[in-house]
């Protein structure tokens, strides 16, 4: 049966990874070729590499950080941050990752997502969206609105419609991150998560809010639906180990890749 | 390398995608390989990696424009190793129903099917079938060496091997309530269906094996 997927989210700021839930007072924690190759050893599924300060600086992603990863890493990654057209894009899978996310730039212009598609293929283009809890209004049906910049700038955009959309333009996959849920500890955004894995037929990945292994289980039971459950200080900063993370997966009687 | 030496490996580089993770993953295991589209050199080669991702007709049109195509038929039929890996692996059959209907190498017997689960109920298993799935072994197989039974792993594909002859296949995969080749045996050729390069320390370890293998 095919697995649920644990993956390991690495902020990376000036070349270290950072704990990246709040953008201000970051705290260093390591190298992020080396903190990618410990997760790699232990059995992570999948890894995201999100240059958190490109985009600001409006700098490509760090091309040999991505190269460092490919030596050492023989699982899927992916990168963010910093994509800002279809050559960035070829730049970073070249240097050996498997994905791409775009997340503000697929706002403002949604064509990079079916440009990345078309040239390398749907299972390349990660669409990453930030949701905040709006409740239900004519322009957001859904009860959920798609916000950029950290959740400081609103878009206007219903969270289930932007999903459906980004399916339709190519989006090989969707990573779902809760503004709400984000940083609180108190397990994923449940409600906004089972509305986007049930509208789309793209995978999905949940983030933001973990705080317990058991978040993980809860997420990916089948009545809420994601694919795969993203996690970044509960490993980085709590200290949990992917294993224990996975047992509480498989004790909930869920596919894991042990 | 002595002057009357061989290319040894060679990575097929038919612009069927990014060969990027499959030659460091060899590298990382000890396998020396050149990376060529010379189709002169592909003919000679040792042993033949053939990878690729991306869409079926693309990757046909690409090897028989290159004549690609022939140099690897003719590594095959003359009994050097060869291992095929996602597209490599598919377009071993004789035919893919991607892209409209694809006319594909034939070294194998059989076509590529793309996966249909209109039948089972919403919400129906995702396609492309894509994560990391168990792939199980029918028999054992010098390339398993190390490798148990069993074992995830990294899957992105929509269509999937279907070889008519029971004896082509290595490894199954259930998805969808659907067992499908996972792993295609042709004697002297091996191919997955899954990102070996991509599978964590069982794929990599899959390569080593490879390096070593003597059909």
């Amino acid at each position: 049966m095919l697995a649920k997927r644990v993956i390991v989210c690495l902020d990376v700021r000036n070349g270290k990874v950072t704990k990246g839930v709040k953008f201000e007072g970051n705290r260093d924690l390591g190298d992020p070729v080396e903190m990618g190759a410990e997760y790699y050893r232990q059995g992570v599924d999948e890894l995201v590499f999100y240059d958190i300060t490109a985009s600001a600086e409006n700098r490509a992603i760090d091309i040999e950080m991505v190269r460092g990863v490919a030596k050492n890493v023989f699982i899927p990654f992916s990168v963010g941050g910093g994509i800002r057209n279809l050559q960035d894009m070829r730049d970073v899978l070249l240097a050996g990752a498997e994905k791409v996310s775009v997340n503000s730039l697929a706002v403002k212009n949604p064509s990079i997502i079916s440009d990345g598609a078309k040239a390398f293929g749907n299972q390349c283009i990660v669409l990453g969206m930030d949701a905040l809890k709006v409740g239900e209004s004519e322009i957001t049906p859904s009860g959920y609105e798609v916000v950029v910049k950290g959740g400081r700038e609103r878009t206007g955009i219903d969270a289930v419609a932007w999903a459906r959309r980004a399916e339709e333009l190519g989006a090989g996959e969707i990573c779902l991150n809760s503004i709400d849920a984000d940083g609180t500890k108190a397990g994923f955004e449940l409600e906004i998560t089972g509305k986007i894995a049930r509208a789309v037929s793209i995978p999905v990945i949940a983030s933001g809010g973990a705080g317990s292994p058991e978040h993980l289980a809860e997420v990916l039971q089948p009545q809420v639906g994601a694919d795969a459950a993203l996690v970044a200080s509960l490993t980085h900063i709590d200290g949990y180990t992917v294993a224990q993370l996975k047992k509480a997966i498989s004790d909930a009687g869920l596919p894991v890749r042990i | 390398m002595t002057a009357t030496a061989g290319p040894g490996t060679v990575l097929i580089d038919y612009k069927a995608g990014n060969l990027t993770s499959v030659s460091l993953a060899l590298s990382k295991v000890g396998v020396a390989h050149t990376i060529s589209d010379d189709p002169d050199l592909v003919r000679k080669a040792d042993r033949l990696v053939f990878p690729g991702v991306g869409a079926a007709g693309q990757a046909m049109s690409n090897l028989r424009s290159t004549g690609l195509d022939k140099a690897l038929l003719e590594v095959v039929r003359r009994g050097d190793p060869v291992l095929g890996i996602c597209i490599g692996c598919q377009i071993l059959l004789e035919s893919s129903e991607e892209d409209g209907g694809v006319e594909c190498l034939g070294v194998l017997p059989g076509k590529v099917k793309r996966f249909d689960f209109s039948h089972l109920p919403v919400p129906r298993p995702k396609v492309p079938h894509m994560g990391w799935n168990p792939v199980e072994f029918l028999r054992p197989h010098p390339l398993f060496d190390g490798i148990a039974n069993g074992t995830h792993f990294y899957f992105v594909h929509s269509f999937y091997p279907a070889p008519t002859n029971a004896k082509n296949t290595l490894g199954t995969t259930e998805y969808g309530g659907l067992s499908f080749t996972s792993v295609l045996d042709g004697g002297n050729v091996v191919a997955t269906q899954f990102h070996t390069e991509k599978s964590g320390e069982p794929g990599v370890r899959l390569l080593k094996n490879f390096g070593s293998w003597k059909p």
